[in-house]
């Protein structure tokens, strides 16, 4: 279904993919900031290498 | 009444086009995801320990996703009934302006995104704890109590309840006493909530089949409930103010506020149907309006107990 001119259902549209953008947006920037704060945490610490995968 | 036969009967206006983005964010039940949101908060900030703003933040965003996402996994099922009662019928699925199928779709993703993510965020009880609440909500309140019983709302009134608790144990990764208490605060508080709307909704709940008390009955039947726990209520929310969520504060709003349910609830049993039509269910209808501002303030309480500096909130 194709319209030459703007419709409401092309408004719907653009406003559910921006929407869509904008909540994705926030979940990475989120997922990000959680990841900086999880990773700064005095409890966080690197998994230990075994002895022999070394050098 | 059968499933089955309420499904059949569904005739949803359709409308061309697609839904915009409101329309499936009006699918999660914003308004109710408010009381979500706020006495999940509580339940996380009266938690003892410090958690990091961020994760707290997350924490609660994912609480309400999952709320949300019951939401949506409701309007799907209850479709049928949203489509006959005048308070529903303009939700989205009804109005044709999204399918049951996508409010399934959209329910099912969000379900199992906001339990992964709050398990990432803070820890596995918690996660665990939005899994069952969204459980019971969904199946054992809307595709099992809703249409079987009048001790629907009464049951059913705990997948409301779990929140505080889950804010509780994504901050302390524990269960204790406290959230035990705000959840029966909100569990004993619906009823009476819920009851009063199906006074003044009056033929709606009829009209869908859904056997609410107000429906098998009848509408002295559910005054008389409505008085006998608001008092059971009143005393529980009263002693809550001697124990480790409560304090002086809380102690002066649930007084204040409690006084002014119990009022409401003599009211409502002290009047009969004639008188109440008289005015238009006013006094149901202020009722009804006051049990919003009683939850908040029960909770806003608790929260100003828990961020009090030291020596001011609590009773020591």
């Amino acid at each position: 279904m194709s319209f030459s001119k703007i419709h409401s259902l092309h408004k719907r549209r653009f406003s559910r993919n921006l929407g869509l953008g904008l909540v994705l947006a926030a979940f990475v920037a989120l997922i990000f900031g959680l990841t900086v704060v999880k990773v700064g945490n005095d409890n966080f610490s690197m998994p230990q290498a075994q002895s022999g995968e070394t050098q | 009444m059968s499933d089955a036969t309420l499904n059949t009967s569904v005739q949803a206006p359709s409308q061309p086009g697609e839904a915009g983005f409101a329309d499936y964010f009006a699918l999660l039940k914003p308004r109710v995801m408010t009381l979500v949101v706020f006495t999940a908060f509580v339940g996380l900030i009266a938690a003892p320990g410090a958690i990091h703003p961020l994760i707290g933040f997350a924490a609660i965003l994912f609480i309400a996703v999952g709320g949300g996402a019951s939401g949506a996994l409701n309007m799907w099922w209850d479709a049928d009934i949203d489509a006959v009662m005048n308070r529903t019928r303009r939700r989205p699925v009804p109005a044709g302006r999204v399918t049951a199928e996508e409010a399934k779709a959209l329910g099912l993703t969000l379900s199992a995104f906001a339990v992964v993510m709050l398990w990432l965020a803070t820890n596995v009880l918690a996660a665990a704890l939005l899994a069952f609440t969204i459980f019971f909500y969904v199946v054992v309140y809307s595709m099992w109590l809703k249409r079987l019983t009048p001790q629907n709302i009464v049951i059913g009134g705990a997948a409301g309840a779990f929140p505080p608790m889950v804010g509780w144990v994504a901050a302390t990764g524990s269960l204790a006493m406290e959230p035990v208490l705000m959840f029966t605060l909100i569990f004993m508080w619906t009823p009476p909530h819920f009851w009063a709307l199906a006074l003044f909704m009056k033929s709606d709940y009829h009209e869908a089949g859904v056997p609410m008390l107000t429906v098998t009955h009848g509408r002295r039947p559910t005054r008389v409930h409505i008085l006998v726990y608001t008092v059971l209520l009143a005393l529980f929310a009263l002693g809550t103010a001697f124990t480790g969520v409560g304090g002086p504060v809380y102690l002066a709003v649930a007084a204040a506020f409690n006084a002014l349910f119990l009022q409401g609830a003599w009211t409502i049993w002290r009047r009969d149907e004639a008188a109440a039509q008289a005015d238009g269910y006013a006094c149901e209808k202020r009722f009804f309006k006051l049990s919003l501002f009683y939850l908040f303030a029960h909770f806003g309480a608790i929260a100003l107990e828990a961020t009090l500096p030291a020596g001011w909130g609590g009773w020591g």
